[in-house]
């Protein structure tokens, strides 16, 4: 015997609950190729710690190193540079880095572990690219006459101290910010690991 | 030969697919110059399929082997130099077209009703071709398409929240890298490009859903005659495909002017600090995406003013990505009773310059810095902002000027010029 009778009642109900179960499996089914776009184990080991000797860095200088394909400047700044950082405190958006990225080592008025030791990642907070070191004071860095030295941002024009601290009126709005990074010995820096304090 | 087509034509709509689409579609008799560009955007997209499938043949997407295997490509592969410059001269040439081809629809109404549909799959071709472009300009692997790639990828940290997550999920990496380059390779040459052809079988079906709008906005199908065939249509085959063969001939002179002659157009279609490979350690000194981003480009470097809580580099990209959204918008924005330039009042017409000379001056100003001074009086970045603020009018105060516009009579019948 047939029973020909329609149960639309049954039916929408039958077709709600079939396509919200195949919706739900094609999200789980979704996921894998979602996540396998993220870092692959590969690219999160090429994370590992760099070391970096600065054993041959003179005062006024900076040395450029990769680590996690980001370019880490380390400056080795002069007694004039860091006294510099005192008379700029109200032409910086954050002169404090209270919303900056820092180890604790670091979260102080240098933003550095030795106060003349900067370790900074050098990628501009605006649109990632890469600042160029501008240290030359005053005229002669082509960016103004009273220009205290720093980094000057070439895609969009943001101008950073040197703490790496961003001035105001820039398109940038945080500070560079600080790897995490330890001292090995006096001529060794570790930049992926934090230090102790 | 008869028997043959019967014998298809049974299994296959082959003869009523010909008919409807072209021996027996009727377009408007009075199609003018603004109608060769939908027709060359096609030839474009084709050019670009074949010569991009030819060019995967000696490419490597691998961040060692990329710069190197383009200079090959260039140097050593024979005529490999003539497909790398047909790609990258027609990446440029299809976004003049699509830009002249939008251009006609706003001149006359072709994104009115019935014809919405048509105008929002052509929208999303649009965005489509961007995402397309950009990943595309990545592969060289040249210094200007690694640090393009990421300042725009750096666009998505600015969302509030998952920003990061984001960013960190299109590169595969902490920055742009062989990850990036690879996943970029695979959406450039297969998934975009099945989406761009998908789309545009679309746009056609719909169009042809429809009917084509012609310069005078009017509705052709309102006047037939006694075999039910619109007596201003004329079969879209052997007419326009004539009249269009005319046109991509016309179209090829000139590509083939820029190809063999000035390959780079003076640094617009192929950037100089291109030619050095990809360096993470230096951006260079002036970096701009191509010419067809610069209009949002400099929208996006307008915003200097952080307001409101929230700061200027998201405002930046808000108002870029509104900057888009706006043209989807435009068949809802537009209230004009006349759908046509020729039969509108001069407000839109005024609006409609001031549109067209703020995108072309944006865009200019896109590849200028913007603290110079490069016209005249002001900083660029305060042209961009002004040209950004008439930009948005344009588009917000069309729902009040359209609608207050003084119009002409619209005719019944298309008009002979």
């Amino acid at each position: 015997m047939v029973d020909d009778r329609v149960n639309n009642e049954r039916r929408r109900f039958l077709t709600v609950v079939t396509s919200g179960i195949g919706a739900v499996g094609g999200i789980f089914a979704a996921t894998p190729f979602v996540l396998s776009m993220m870092p692959s184990e590969r690219a999160k080991a090429a994370g590992a710690p760099v070391e970096i000797d600065i054993s041959k860095l003179k005062p006024g200088q900076m040395v450029k190193e990769i680590w996690r394909g980001k370019p880490v400047w380390v400056v080795s700044r002069t007694p004039e540079m860091l006294e510099s950082l005192k008379s700029i405190q109200d032409e910086l958006r954050d002169p404090a880095s209270e919303q900056s990225v820092q180890p604790a080592n670091s979260q102080n008025e240098f933003r550095s572990e030795k106060p003349e030791i900067l370790v900074l990642i050098g990628i501009c907070t605006h649109l990632g690219c890469s600042p160029v070191e501008k240290f030359a004071i005053g005229p002669a860095s082509g960016i103004s006459d009273d220009w205290p030295g720093g980094f000057f941002c070439p895609c969009h024009g943001s101008t950073f101290d040197m703490a790496g601290r961003v001035y105001k009126n820039v398109p940038a709005p945080d500070n560079l910010p600080v790897p995490p990074y330890k001292f090995l010995n006096d001529s060794l820096i570790l930049v992926g690991e934090e230090g102790s304090a | 030969m008869s028997k043959l087509l019967t014998w298809v034509d049974d299994r296959f709509p082959a003869t009523k697919v010909w008919e409807e689409h072209l021996a027996k579609y009727y377009a408007p008799k009075n199609f003018n110059f603004w109608y060769y560009f939908g027709s060359l955007a096609v030839l474009v997209l084709v050019i670009q399929i074949l010569t991009g499938i030819f060019l995967t043949i000696h490419y490597k997407p691998d961040s060692e082997l990329a710069f190197a295997s383009v200079e090959y490509i260039m140097r050593d592969v024979p005529w490999g130099w003539l497909m790398r410059y047909l790609h990258s001269t027609g990446g440029s040439a299809f976004f003049i077209i699509i830009y002249l081809h939008m251009f006609r629809a706003m001149l006359y109404g072709s994104h009115r009703n019935p014809r919405e549909l048509v105008w929002l799959i052509g929208c999303i071709i649009y965005v489509a071709m961007m995402a397309e472009a950009f990943m595309g300009y990545l592969l060289p692997w040249g210094n200007m398409s690694y640090w393009g790639a990421q300042v725009i990828i750096s666009l998505f940290t600015a969302i509030p929240g998952i920003g990061e997550g984001l960013a960190l999920w299109i590169r595969g990496d902490f920055v742009v890298s062989d990850a990036t380059l690879n996943r970029f390779f695979a959406f450039h040459v297969v998934l975009i490009p099945l989406i761009l052809i998908g789309l545009v079988f679309v746009h056609i079906v719909a169009l042809h859903k429809v009917g084509s709008n012609n310069p005078d906005g009017i509705d052709i199908k309102k006047v037939k005659n006694e075999n039910g065939i619109p007596v201003d249509g004329i079969p879209f085959h052997p007419y326009y495909t004539v009249k269009d063969i005319m046109g991509a001939v016309f179209f090829l002179i000139l590509f083939s002017i820029v190809i063999f002659f000035m390959p780079e157009f003076f640094g617009i279609f192929l950037e100089k600090d291109n030619f050095t490979p990809a360096n993470p350690l230096q951006t260079p000194e002036d970096i701009v995406p191509l010419w067809y981003f610069t209009p949002y480009y400099s929208i996006l470097r307008a915003n200097t003013v952080n307001f409101f809580w929230i700061d200027a580099k998201l405002w930046g990209v808000i108002f870029m990505g509104l900057a888009i959204v706006m043209f989807f918008l435009l068949p809802w924005l537009d209230r004009s009773p006349v759908k046509s330039i020729r039969y509108r009042g001069v407000q839109y017409k005024v609006w409609l310059t001031l549109f067209a000379i703020s995108f072309v001056l944006l865009g200019y100003l896109g590849l200028k810095n913007p603290n110079h001074v490069d016209l005249f009086l002001f900083k660029n970045v305060i042209w961009a902002q002004i040209m950004t603020v008439i930009y948005f009018l344009f588009f917000l105060l069309m729902p009040f000027y359209s609608k207050a516009d003084k119009t002409k009579p619209v005719p019944e019948r298309v008009s002979s010029k």
